[in-house]
């Protein structure tokens, strides 16, 4: 793990949306404390975002997640300003994006951010090929590099020899794959995911998670991705920033959300995941740092992993190990405690 | 006097009414009551609707309908001077155009022009089976020696839907992307489509002489210029809002996005404007003989004129088949882009 506070490459600072014939007279209202229903009732404003302040690292994937409603894929348009906001700022790598001139605006998202759509958003009367380079032709680079370029990326998501496909020739898991080679040929060092893999099967879903992952491990985005889906919120996230009616519930690390709740709401909301699959064996050991000889176990296996490893004995003691270091203890007591949900414990306790 | 004469009394008008009064010629209906000796008061049963004519009878200081009719058209014989001044210039290349087109048509043997019709069509249709609806249709007319009057007609139309789509495709273009040029433009072509097409031909006559081709050249232009517009219009902006969220968000420009995607896109509506334009075209360049158009239409209305049956139906079907291949080349056409476009 790093310690070392590296500053974050995104950050949104105080932001406020709301929509309306006159959003600016609304502000100091809702700063003074106006609620969303009253703002609506009294005033016919929609307010979309309240206060949102979140840190984007770089090289890690920020998951945001909410309901529909949530705010979710109005916060992910407003990092590319597709939608201006009402008031705060937005930083990337210190710079005020809110206050970008248009052009400046639109080199930013030609070179330095891309974005993959839940409807994909292909053109329909461009190739595959076409389609996939469009970033590097909007830019208007040459030729034959671009092309090049275009097929690795094609090659790279498994859709080798579907160049001169049209898009609707293609599956929906197949066009949401050009839809990411169109964003990865961008070279942009963020990619913003709305809902990426929401449109597609479970399976298929599945599938583009395992390729986002492996591609993220190989190539290190910005990645800031938009779900309705706990579970792929939690296998996909570094970082886990959940939004209610426009407001941040929580943020962290999706393995604390998990085991502390910050409310009610977050606790309805992962009361159904499987936790064993989910939590990893890290966030529930207890730190020791001397191995005491017993059975070994990585720090990054899930608590099923610990489950099976157990064979059922409820007294087995584990030695937990990270870069073949001891660095915790795992009781299956303790182990058997973290697949209770906070709530249900307290009813009990 | 109708009974409206103790109105303006109450209102204390009568010094204003008496100072205007005025003869002018007497109305219809001032002549009859005059003829049958009726006149005086009359009961609330009887009392007229306070039309202009009625109330001008109480007062003299308010006009007469017929007013109306006769200001228009001073007022427009007013301006026609300095709006012909204007009109003249401008409008002068498309009688170049027609009038070009007209003999140009005719100079050269049918046996070129059938000919590049025909390449023209499968370039543009991609079919055998039109090019050969095509050929065949122009053999038939030729047969019946009516191959001139048609290859005027479609001389006329061809130039004057071309004209079309050059204005109706930029302004097209331009009201999908303001609202407020959309709300100013759209009752002007409701109007431009429901005016009855000889009105169109009243004016036009006062501002140039009847035996200038931009007379009915402008008169088809106006007329069917207006499906094109909308249909640029209404194929833009049904462009998929998706898409062009993503031409956004990868940082398109405003032109990358009309030209790389929302033309692109709108071009199966754009053709169907461009099919309807056409075919309304073709429907005005038959009233358009009215004014000297020469062509199939004009054959019609010597039928018309001199009550010959026959000369009228066979130009008429002339006119249908001309019709059907303009129709069909177009929708060929059409399916053709569509399929391209639409995936």
């Amino acid at each position: 793990m790093n310690n070392q506070p590296v500053p974050p490459k995104l950050s949104i600072r105080n932001l406020y949306k709301i929509f309306g014939s006159n959003p600016k007279a609304m502000l100091p209202r809702i700063k003074a404390g106006l609620g969303k229903q009253e703002l609506l009732v009294r005033h016919q404003h929609v307010l979309g975002l309240e206060d949102i302040n979140v840190e984007i690292n770089a090289g890690q994937i920020t998951v945001i997640m909410g309901l529909s409603g949530s705010g979710k894929s109005t916060l992910i348009r407003h990092l590319n300003r597709l939608i201006e906001p009402t008031s705060g700022e937005i930083l990337l790598d210190g710079e005020d994006i809110t206050r970008l001139s248009h052009d400046a605006l639109r080199r930013l998202r030609q070179t330095r951010m891309s974005m993959v759509f839940q409807k994909f958003a292909l053109l329909p009367h461009r190739t595959v090929l076409e389609n996939t380079a469009l970033a590097p032709t909007i830019r208007g680079e040459p030729g034959p590099g671009v092309k090049e370029n275009a097929r690795r990326w094609l090659e790279r998501v498994g859709l080798k020899g579907y160049e001169e496909n049209y898009p609707h020739q293609l599956s929906g898991g197949m066009q949401q794959r050009v839809g990411i080679a169109r964003a990865l040929c961008s070279e942009a060092e963020i990619m913003l995911m709305d809902e990426a893999f929401s449109a597609l099967d479970p399976i298929i879903r599945t599938d583009m998670q395992s390729l986002l992952l492996e591609l993220q491990r190989e190539l290190h985005k910005t990645i800031v991705f938009i779900t309705h889906d706990l579970d792929e919120a939690l296998r996909l996230a570094d970082h886990l920033v959940v939004l209610k009616d426009g407001r941040i519930v929580q943020q962290g690390e999706p393995q604390s959300i998990i085991l502390n709740p910050a409310d009610e709401y977050i606790e309805n909301f992962v009361r159904d995941i499987n936790r064993a699959r989910v939590l990893r064996i890290r966030s529930v050991m207890a730190p020791a740092d001397a191995a005491t000889g017993r059975d070994r176990i990585d720090a990054g296996a899930t608590l099923e992993d610990a489950l099976e490893r157990a064979n059922g004995a409820a007294d087995h003691i584990f030695d937990v190990a990270e870069d073949g270091r001891v660095v915790g203890t795992l009781a299956m007591t303790e182990l058997f405690k973290a697949l209770v949900p906070r709530h249900a414990r307290q009813r009990e306790g | 006097m109708a009974g409206y004469s103790t109105l303006f009394e109450a209102l204390g008008l009568t010094d204003w009414c008496a100072s205007a009064k005025s003869g002018g010629p007497m109305s219809m209906a001032e002549l009859l009551a005059k003829a049958s000796g009726k006149s005086g008061e009359t009961g609330v049963w009887d009392m007229p609707f306070p039309s202009l004519d009625v109330l001008h009878e109480s007062c003299g200081a308010i006009p007469r309908s017929r007013d109306l009719t006769a200001g228009l058209e001073t007022w427009f014989l007013n301006i026609k001077d300095p709006m012909k001044l204007v009109l003249d210039p401008v409008t002068q290349p498309l009688s170049w155009a027609i009038d070009g087109a007209l003999t140009g048509i005719v100079a050269v043997p049918w046996w070129i022009v059938i000919p590049v019709f025909m390449v023209l069509v499968q370039l543009v249709a991609r079919s055998a089976r039109v090019t050969a609806l095509v050929a065949l249709s122009l053999l038939a007319l030729s047969l019946i020696d009516h191959y001139v009057y048609a290859m005027q007609t479609l001389a006329i139309i061809l130039v004057c839907a071309f004209i079309c789509i050059l204005i109706g495709i930029p302004v097209g273009i331009a009201m999908s992307r303001s609202d407020r040029l959309r709300a100013a433009i759209l009752p002007l072509l409701d109007m431009m489509q429901t005016l009855p097409t000889f009105v169109y031909l009243i004016p036009l006559i006062f501002l140039f002489s009847v035996t200038e081709s931009k007379l009915y050249g402008i008169a088809i232009i106006v007329y069917a210029v207006v499906p094109v517009i909308r249909l640029t219009d209404l194929g833009i902006r049904l462009v998929d809002k998706d898409v062009l969220e993503a031409a956004d968000a990868f940082g398109m420009s405003k032109n990358q996005k009309l030209f790389g995607v929302q033309i692109p896109l709108a071009l199966p509506n754009i053709m169907a404007g461009v099919n309807q334009t056409i075919m309304m075209s073709l429907s005005m360049v038959v009233i358009a003989s009215l004014v000297s158009a020469p062509g199939l239409g004009a054959l019609v209305l010597r039928g018309i004129a001199k009550l010959e049956l026959g000369v009228g139906i066979v130009a008429g079907l002339g006119i249908v088949i001309l019709a059907i291949i303009l129709d069909r080349v177009t929708k060929a056409a059409l399916v053709r882009v569509d399929r391209a476009a639409k995936h």
